[in-house]
């Protein structure tokens, strides 16, 4: 057991590809670093906090990027942005079977103000750009710093996520949250409510995550190989079923209170005892009982 | 942030064939090592961009016991420091150097 | 000899226990028995204090008796002043606020954690007058001689309406307190969290109690001992390989303790994993006197540790000691007992080793943890980090020691204890762990303290174990070599730069200074990899689901 959450962005590549398979665009040795953290007299990275490559998994043609979360905590900026836009570009050309997108992001980085959301908004562009050619686009979550903001957002418009219960996908923060809707609504030092609301077994059980997996990168690596044959679907009749279903969603699950209510409304008999179960019995305790 | 740069002279020649190698991580306490071959006439150049500023005495002193360990020529050194302790910093120079010159991981 | 003798039979030789019944008799319209209401908490202190009573009130290092607390400090000054408290821990607000609002003006204590910023205010206004800071054990002794409280104010999880007392896994000081007060004539009141028909043990008897309260809310306890094992770095795994290897293989430490800290937290940690590949389970670290440190259970179900003795409990750790009784001390009601008195005597006496961090240490190895504005005290450190001169006992370790510190020396031989002060050279903030004069000496000024408070003493300490190696100061045979062996590990401090470098490789070559390599440890291996446990799940794991954390260390 490797555990994904612990491991770097480049040790999380390194274990999830097929061995020896990477090739960098864009190394660090290229020192295509942030213009704009220098003037800010903030350190850099050489990669700026993203490596993008091309790789095989399982012997299949991959494009592939990880977000490194302890730089900046995988926030984008100007050219951490646009080496994912350019590999989404270049998957355009390349037709590889999918993109992987090794998330760990709070979204736009601020320090970069207006390059940081174009960044972000290209990447959202450039997703739905690729997807409508046919090649699907796969987010694994599970690192430390989770899925927020704009990266939250890219992660929804992607053709499927894989989580473990260890990552965390949202829009607003959980800090921001308390802050501007107060304590009494949602206490972001409460641990177990954080994970209970954003975390990567009720966002598998609310149907925005497909996998729920182990903290273990051979997990993660068998359940996007097992996506690899994903085929996207834009289509009017897709987009109006899943409006229908988000709908649906809501009608069912509105007025509830606490992740716990929803897991009940689920059919899932003792909800309390699920945050304490691994993945396998996890997975088998809620089988079928999906929203 | 401060710059400082130091040459060393004396070191072997690596092999050729050793690729440019990244240790380390960009955070609060930690530090990024970028080791790659360099044509230096047999230098060993090493340059820190770092957020912690005055310590260009204990960078010395750190980088001569680490060429004392690793007398690299014709190697640059290259390191995004945010006031990593020389314990880590020493630490990921060997990793670094290890996995340049492609040492068992 | 007629007149003296006549002199002493005018005596009055019972004025405590005479003073004692009258207090009792002022409250008796205000108990029911024993027991009194939450209501009239206030009441019953200002009819049972009286102004200049000596004053235990029960903070501890983990449990509070926080509503007695609030009480006192929000009695009417007029009435009640100039109360001398003695106490192990000011942990509390009130704890200070009782001095502030001029109920107390004199403190004997031992640690103050939590309030030390506020402590050092009260001292530079001189709103109080410190007797003295302690150690706890020390502290304990001298309930027994000249600090003897007169009312001591406890709390416990529950009692019956006869006053015995379950205080259960959090004992910690409650016996030793309850003793000195009962048994010359003081007052004992209790605050508990509930009143029943039958407690499950009783570990106060009740003939020691007079006045029971239930306070509106369960007592207050801190967990002081969990340490998350995501928060452990590389360093402090390669730190604990080298005390496993150099020292505990070395003196094959049987009995032991951990002060509480990461550094240590990787050690227990790395015993299933490192100290298990080295052929050590069953040669070292079976006996501990030791809080029951979650990070401890994966040692415990590998099969290292066959006993703990704990100077008071740690939250969440409940089920998991009742299911593991051969391991930790537990009552026939199954829930664990601890006792602070007992274990610091256990740690001072019987215990081969101890080892703990510091945030400072001098050139002759003294340690402190004392900072200016602070008057943070010393707690139970010193017990443990010190040589026991009376002890008789041998053990290989406590003889090894022992021979190390005497060779070539004219004295007649003894053994002696390990101590072991491991740090890393630079703390937080690039500051540096190693110094030419402690800040406790600018304390002690500005505090008008007699001495600087010195945690450890460098005669005391056997071993200075940093990232850069061991020094292992039992071999060094002047002052000088003292100071080369710890300037040898001080790394890249400015004391570490200013080594004799001819002298160090010297004391190298002696094997006084061991790096990391001389002891076969590659650095490689010092990764997180070699934790038998890398969260605070991964320890629910290991005790197959019967630790169950607190709140703030949970994501579930």
């Amino acid at each position: 057991m490797t555990s994904y959450y612990e491991a770097s962005a480049r040790e999380r590549l390194h274990a999830l590809l097929d061995k020896d398979s990477f090739r960098e665009f864009l190394p660090p040795t290229e020192r295509v670093v942030s213009p704009h953290l220098v003037q800010l007299d903030t350190p850099a990275a050489f990669d700026d906090g993203v490596i993008v490559g091309r790789a095989t998994l399982d012997g299949r043609p991959v494009l592939v990027a990880a977000q490194e979360g302890g730089f900046m905590g995988g926030a984008v900026g100007e050219v951490h942005g646009a080496k994912l836009v350019g590999l989404l570009e270049r998957a355009r050309d390349e037709k590889p079977a999918a993109v992987l997108l090794l998330v760990e992001s709070g979204g736009v980085r601020l320090h970069e103000a207006n390059a940081g959301l174009i960044g972000v908004s290209e990447i959202m562009r450039a997703v739905l750009a690729l997807r409508s050619e046919g090649v699907p686009v796969l987010v694994l979550d599970g690192g430390q710093f989770g899925c927020f903001g704009g990266m939250g957002i890219v992660a929804r418009l992607c053709d499927a996520i894989v989580m473990s219960e260890e990552g965390r996908l949202g829009l607003s923060g959980p800090e921001v949250i308390e802050t501007t809707c107060g304590v009494e609504e949602f206490d972001s030092r409460d641990r177990a409510l954080v994970w209970r609301t954003v975390g990567g077994k009720h966002r598998y059980l609310l149907g925005e995550a497909d996998a729920l997996v182990a903290d273990d990168i051979a997990a993660f690596r068998e359940a996007a190989i097992g996506l690899l044959d994903t085929t996207p679907d834009l289509s009017l009749a897709a987009l109006a079923a899943e409006h229908e279903r988000l709908g649906a969603r809501l009608q069912k699950f509105g007025a509830l209170r606490d992740a716990l209510d929803i897991w009940s409304a689920l059919g899932v008999a003792k909800p309390e005892k699920l945050p304490l179960l691994e993945a396998d019995a996890f997975n088998a305790v809620v089988a079928g009982k999906r929203a | 942030m401060e710059k400082l740069t130091f040459e060393f002279f004396g070191g072997a020649p690596v092999n050729a064939t050793c690729a440019p190698a990244l240790v380390g991580v960009v955070g609060s306490g930690n530090l990024e090592v970028l080791i790659e071959p360099a044509a230096l006439d047999g230098a060993c150049a090493i340059e820190i961009l770092t957020a912690a500023r005055g310590f260009g005495e204990t960078w010395r002193a750190v980088l001569d016991d680490f060429f004392a360990r690793h007398k690299l020529a014709d190697v640059r050194i290259s390191i995004n420091d945010v006031g990593a302790t020389p314990a880590v910093v020493a630490l990921r120079l060997d990793q670094a150097v290890e996995d340049f010159l492609g040492g068992e991981k | 000899m007629r007149h003296a003798m006549k002199g002493s039979l005018m005596r009055d030789w019972n004025t405590q226990a005479r003073n004692r019944q009258a207090r009792l008799a002022r409250a008796a319209a205000l108990a029911k028995g024993k027991v009194v209401a939450a209501a009239d908490a206030g009441a019953l202190l200002e009819t049972v204090l009286e102004p200049g009573d000596r004053v235990c009130l029960e903070g501890n290092n983990q449990k509070q008796a926080d509503f007695l607390a609030r009480v006192l400090a929000e009695l009417d000054p007029e009435k009640i002043h100039d109360l001398h408290m003695v106490q192990s821990v000011l942990a509390l607000p009130e704890h200070i606020d009782v001095f502030e609002r001029g109920i107390a003006s004199r403190l004997d204590f031992s640690f103050s954690g939590p309030q030390a910023g506020r402590l050092a205010k009260l001292v530079s206004a001189n709103q109080i007058g410190i007797g003295a800071i302690h150690t706890y054990l020390e502290l304990f002794g001298r309930y027994f001689v000249d600090l003897t409280p007169r009312v001591s104010l406890v709390c416990a999880q529950a009692a019956d309406r006869a006053g015995n007392l379950y205080t259960g896994p959090n004992t910690e000081d409650t016996p030793i307190i309850v003793e000195a007060t009962a048994f010359k004539s003081g007052v004992v009141i209790a605050q508990v969290n509930e009143i029943v028909d039958a407690l499950p043990r009783v570990d106060i008897p009740g003939d020691w109690v007079d006045f029971v309260i239930q306070s509106p809310k369960p007592h207050y306890i801190e967990p002081l001992f969990t340490r998350d094992p995501a928060q452990i770095s590389e360093i402090q795994v390669l730190m604990a390989m080298m005390a496993i290897k150099g020292i505990y293989a070395e003196y094959e430490v049987d009995s032991l303790n951990h002060g509480i800290g990461f550094d240590t937290a990787a050690i227990e940690l790395i015993l299933p994993t490192f100290a298990e590949s080295l052929g050590l389970k069953g040669k070292i670290c079976r006996h501990w006197a030791l809080n029951p440190h979650p990070a401890l259970i994966p040692a415990i179900e590998a099969g290292f540790v066959e006993s703990v003795h704990s100077f008071g409990s740690e939250l969440g750790m409940e089920n998991y000691i009742r299911a593991r009784s051969d391991i930790f001390f537990t009552g026939p009601d199954g829930s664990m007992r601890s006792n602070r008195a007992m274990c610091q005597a256990a740690g001072h006496y019987a215990c081969d080793m101890f080892i703990g961090s510091t945030l400072q240490i001098d050139l002759a190895g003294n340690s402190s943890t004392a900072t200016l504005g602070r008057i943070a005290g010393f707690g139970g450190a010193p017990n443990m980090g010190s040589d026991a001169r009376g002890r008789r006992h041998a053990s290989p370790a406590w003889l090894k020691a022992g021979r190390e510190a005497r060779q070539g020396r004219n004295l007649i031989p003894r053994g002696q204890k390990l101590v072991v002060q491991m740090v890393e050279t630079f703390r937080e903030h690039m500051q540096p762990a190693f110094v030419e004069r402690l800040d406790a000496w600018e304390l002690a000024e500005s505090a008008h303290m007699d001495l600087p408070p010195v945690m450890i003493y460098g005669e005391d300490v056997s071993h200075i174990l940093t990232e850069e190696g061991i020094a292992n100061l039992l071999l060094c045979r002047t002052d000088e070599e003292r100071e080369q062996a710890i300037r040898g590990v001080a790394g890249y401090t400015p004391v570490g730069l200013g080594r004799d470098k001819r002298m160090v490789e010297n004391l190298r070559d002696r094997g006084v200074i061991r790096r990391p390599e001389d002891l076969g440890i590659d650095k490689r291996h010092a990764t997180r990899d070699l934790l038998a446990a890398r969260s605070v799940k991964d320890l629910v794991r290991a005790s197959g689901g019967l630790y169950d954390p607190p709140k703030r260390f949970r994501n579930w």
